[in-house]
């Protein structure tokens, strides 16, 4: 155990061989350079020829370096105290604060066997009302953001992690621009929610091998935090950049590139962390929210569409808004039906009239004349997006809904909405 | 287990190369040495002295120089009454006892027996001493569920074998000798209720294989009246994320006119999985009425679980599919996804440093794809009687995009495509199968003039429908426009289904063809209508009508007073069949 190597065979962008014997598969080793000390973690072996990749990244490494071998995997601290807390993506504190060497618990674990999941049936609630009324969070889901650069993801992941009715938040930042990381600590500790998140963050400037190491530390972590009966809620921001890393090394490492250079297993990467969403029976849970960025707003582009693949469902953040008709929230149905009566049939409604003023908004682009029931579905268009759809608005569920019955009560008649009466009778707005 | 052993000499990914000394062959189990546990692995290519091997779980932690065992076996499922319900993974382990074991999680290096060694099984034995049997003609049975399960002879037997004795109708476990059976040689065998057989090769004691010809009822009125599967045939369900391929395939596994369904829920969600093992055991087949888990098998091995496992996890499903049709049942095998499985050797592929074929897939693709789907088939029986494995499987085109390596080499080797598509789907159309772009070679529950004229009515609208797009509704003449409603019309009384209604979820052939006959009177009319907005107006209720005549129990009052509705209006939009009357 613990043996160090002075002779670094070669190196190879972020990834350095060295002749050692003895050395497990995926066991971490510590590099010195002239920079300081590194973490590496093996993820080769041809005899004894070991392959690493440095975490912080094979510049300046020289190949008199010394490398020694740790003799265990990639491990995260687990506890109480790490709320609160920052990390980097090799997991040392990016606060003030002290290293967290306890209770060590290895990253990447396997996965939970189904039989002991239970369908999810929970609501989380955001006071979102594009997402609570809409398209409901459920826990133990998980549910991508798709959003083009430039929108504002990590403003609503901020809002969603002061506002979600969780125990414990986890935020996972990959390639975070500094200004994001900033605005995350900021706007959490004045929002007090920061006594009960744990950020692992990785910015722009982080070596790339670390931003790998992201989606593993913070679901480790939450897995953990969930089997002590707690809701966990994870968020990560940006997968696209973790898929990304991966793609870096993998052609680093003269690996095959399936499409558009993505490696070959995109998909089961992807999947494995996803997969940690879970409801556990008789315990806690963890919900996945993840942004992932469409370049060019391309939908088939193979990480957005590896995603598709595997979420439950998407929140499709268009112009500023979360999209009624890209979203979809697979799960609703499972919960949406147990809040109050008038919500699957207000929220059925409400998108079928926005359908068809969408309709009406194109008719009136193109020059047709605009008719009564025209002119009703363009004043109803703007009040919803102003009173529902626009990220501003922050309403509970049953405000929300309150909110959907007075706009229909404006804007149309009991009959033009194509509620059942007995719902209409009860809750129409009377003015 | 042999004595042979060999030492790792280099470790990528799930893939270690292993030095050996005696003789290995291609894909015999192995057994990694790490720590205490021994980790299952499978040899995939033998060069000299070094077998590359693949390993069906996780390898942390493995290094070179550790020992490796092999076993002398190839990968086999084990075969016996007990499958009936279980929840296995992709290695037939049932999960509920891995649980049991390791608790909340799937820790590596844990196996589990795949049937129950201990329970006691009713055997009435069907042959006599002195009978001659051959491997797949079966000696007695034990009551499974709602089945009588045959117990064979060995399918691996050659040859013929005299029974020299079997045992008397009692209660037995799997693996107690219930016959012995002499070869031509005066060997003895001993025969239990359970034996083992690989995974990766079909099994072929049957008489003959028969062109599959019935069709197997989904009761999804888009697929079996258009796009019909024949029991013992194969159909392929393409489709981007979202269009509704698994619960399309969740619905088929619950109403399919067969006797065992199989699901092999492969690289797909936990979720799915869970959703069926909540929801099956509170269902009734219809068939039996008994619980519909009875009838089920699930082979799980999610996106998140190893890749190699899930390679193995089709074949494991299919194995078990032609174990029990040897017993003369319909077996319909539900594979989700394929495409995850051709992933996941591609991802062994690139390990191997194969030379990649298009999108980095194998060049064996193609041919593996084709062994798997021709596992199917409708085939007789040493007995006389026949059974059938009928394939259906999903397909996740990256991009959506059918031109993909995949889906291609599944279109050439499958009898029936359902081509999902994202516009349909968007419409909340279900089930978004296009009715353009699909096909199907097998018969179906309607005749197919029948299903022709209809498929007609939905071209020709289709093509008014882009012409209006361009012209306007005022551009159109009213015939055609009166035959554009018709096409809207039967989509939506016919073509779209609601799956979450028990009525309408579950139409019956002869519903269907009733149905069919009424619409095709209905379409093949000339209408006395002069005008659009009326000839909207009287299709909308014509529509409405129809719907509430979906919902109605077939042959019921309320299904008799619905049709009058329907008659009714019919007068009154004077139809007329075109050609006299």
């Amino acid at each position: 155990m613990n043996k160090v190597y002075n002779r670094i065979e070669s190196i190879i962008g972020n990834v350095i061989t060295v002749r050692a014997e003895g050395v497990k598969y995926k066991e971490l080793a510590q590099i010195t350079t002239r920079f300081g000390k590194s973490l590496a973690q093996v993820n080769k072996i041809d005899g004894d020829i070991v392959s690493l990749q440095v975490f912080a990244g094979g510049q300046g490494v020289s190949t008199g370096d010394e490398v020694r071998f740790l003799g265990h995997e990639m491990r995260v601290s687990f506890g109480e105290d790490l709320l609160g807390r920052i990390f980097d993506g090799s997991g040392q504190p990016r606060d003030r604060g002290p290293a967290l060497t306890d209770n060590m618990t290895a990253i990447g674990g396997p996965s939970v066997n189904p039989t002991k999941r239970i369908l999810a049936n929970r609501m989380m609630r955001t006071n979102i009302p594009m997402i609570d009324m809409f398209n409901t969070l459920v826990v133990s889901q998980k549910l991508p953001i798709f959003s083009i650069s430039g929108e504002p993801y990590n403003q609503l992941l901020a809002r969603i992690a002061m506002q979600a009715e969780a125990d414990v938040i986890v935020l996972g930042g990959m390639g975070l621009k500094y200004d994001d990381f900033l605005y995350f600590k900021e706007e959490l500790s004045k929002g007090g929610a920061l006594s009960k998140t744990v950020m692992f963050i990785h910015t722009a400037s982080d070596p790339t091998v670390e931003c790998m190491m992201i989606p593993d530390m913070a679901l480790a972590v939450a897995e953990q935090f969930a089997l002590q009966d707690k809701d966990v809620l994870v968020l990560l921001t940006d997968m696209t950049n973790f898929a990304d890393a991966m793609k870096e090394i993998a052609i680093t490492q003269e690996q095959v590139p399936s499409n558009r250079g993505y490696p070959g297993d995109l998909y089961s990467q992807l999947a494995s962390r996803y997969e940690k969403a879970v409801d556990f029976a008789n315990s806690g849970s963890v919900t996945v929210l993840a942004v992932t960025t469409m370049p060019g707003d391309d939908v088939t582009h193979p990480v957005p569409d590896n995603t598709g693949y595997i979420t439950e469902g998407q929140y499709y953040l268009k112009g500023g808004r979360i999209e009624p008709f890209g979203s979809l929230s697979r799960l609703k149905q499972n919960v949406n039906g147990k809040t109050r009566k008038d919500h699957r049939a207000l929220m059925d409604a409400m998108i079928r009239l926005y359908s068809s003023y969408k309709e009406t908004l194109e008719k009136k682009n193109m020059g047709f004349s605009m008719s009564k029931w025209d002119k009703k579905l363009l004043k109803y268009g703007e009040l919803f997006e102003s009173r529902l759809m626009s990220l501003s608005v922050n309403l509970s569920l049953e405000d929300a809904l309150d909110t959907g019955w007075e706009i229909l009560a404006e804007c149309f008649d009991k009959n033009e909405t194509g509620i059942k009466s007995d719902l209409t009778d009860e809750f129409w707005h009377n003015k | 287990m042999t004595e042979n052993t060999g030492k790792v000499v280099s470790i990528n990914g799930n893939l270690l190369s292993v030095e050996f000394d005696g003789n290995v062959s291609l894909n015999e189990i192995c057994f990694v040495k790490v720590g205490d546990t021994s980790l299952k692995s499978e040899v995939i290519r033998i060069r000299g002295k070094v077998a590359q091997v693949q390993v069906y779980e996780m390898t942390d932690g493995i290094k070179c120089g550790d020992t490796v065992e092999f076993s002398g076996d190839m990968l086999c499922a084990e075969l016996g009454p007990g499958l009936l319900g279980q929840v296995y993974d992709g290695l037939q382990n049932p999960l509920p006892t891995l649980a049991e074991q390791a608790g909340w999680f799937l820790e590596r290096g844990i196996y589990a027996d795949g049937l129950d060694c201990e329970k006691k099984w009713a055997f009435t034995p069907s042959a006599k001493v002195g009978d001659t049997v051959r491997a797949g003609e079966y000696i007695g049975f034990v009551p499974e569920g709602p089945f009588a399960h045959k117990i064979f002879i060995p399918f691996y037997l050659l040859g013929n074998y005299t029974v020299k004795s079997i045992a008397d109708k009692g209660e037995y476990t799997i693996k107690e000798t219930v016959a012995v059976i002499t070869d031509e040689r005066g060997r003895d065998i001993p025969v239990s209720m359970s034996f083992k057989w690989p995974v990766k090769r079909a099994v072929k004691c049957y008489s003959e294989r028969l062109a599959p010809v019935e069709t197997m009822e989904t009761k999804v009125r888009l697929i079996d009246t258009f796009f019909p599967v024949a029991k013992g045939g194969t159909y392929c369900t393409p489709g981007p994320f979202g269009a509704g391929k698994t619960v399309l395939q969740h619905t088929t596994s619950k109403y399919a006119d067969v006797d065992i369904v199989i699901i092999a829920a492969c690289g797909e969600r936990a979720g799915e999985v869970v959703e069926t093992l909540t929801e099956f055991p509170e269902l009734t087949d219809p068939r039996t009425g008994r619980s519909l888990m009875e009838r089920t098998i699930i082979i799980c091995n999610t996106s998140s679980m190893p890749v190699a496992s899930r390679e193995a996890s089709v074949y494991t499903s299919v194995t078990l599919a032609e174990y029990y049709r040897q017993m003369g049942l319909n077996v319909l095998l539900l594979a989700d996804s394929t495409s995850r499985w051709a992933q996941a050797l591609r991802e062994m592929s690139g390990r191997l440093e194969e030379i990649p074929g298009e999108e980095a897939f194998p060049a064996y693709l193609e041919s593996y794809i084709a062994a798997f789907y021709e596992r199917a088939g409708y085939v007789r029986l040493p007995d006389g009687s026949t059974g059938s494995v009928t394939i259906g499987g999903t397909v996740s085109p990256a991009g959506g995009n059918f031109e993909e390596p995949v889906t291609q080499a599944t279109l050439k080797v499958v009898g029936a495509f359902h081509g999902l598509s994202r516009e349909r789907s968007d419409a909340r159309k279900y089930p978004a199968i296009d009715p353009l772009i699909s096909w199907s070679k097998y018969n179906g529950v309607v005749e197919a003039e029948k299903s022709q004229l209809c498929k007609n009515i939905l071209v020709h609208g289709d093509e008014i429908g882009s012409m209006m797009k361009v012209v306007g509704e005022e551009g159109t003449t009213l015939s055609d426009y009166i035959t554009y409603l018709k096409a809207e019309m039967l989509d939506a009384v016919y073509l779209q289904q609601n799956s979450f209604d028990e009525v309408d979820a579950d139409c019956s052939a002869a519903r269907q063809r009733y149905v069919t006959d009424k619409l095709i009177f209905v379409l093949d009319s000339d209408y006395e209508i002069d005008n659009k907005d009326d000839a909207r107006g009287f299709f909308n209720r014509l529509r409405q009508k129809f719907i509430d005549w979906n919902y109605t129990v077939f042959e019921s009052d309320a299904f008799k007073t619905a049709e009058g509705e329907i008659d009714a209006l019919y007068r009154e939009g004077c139809g007329r069949l075109k050609d006299g009357e």
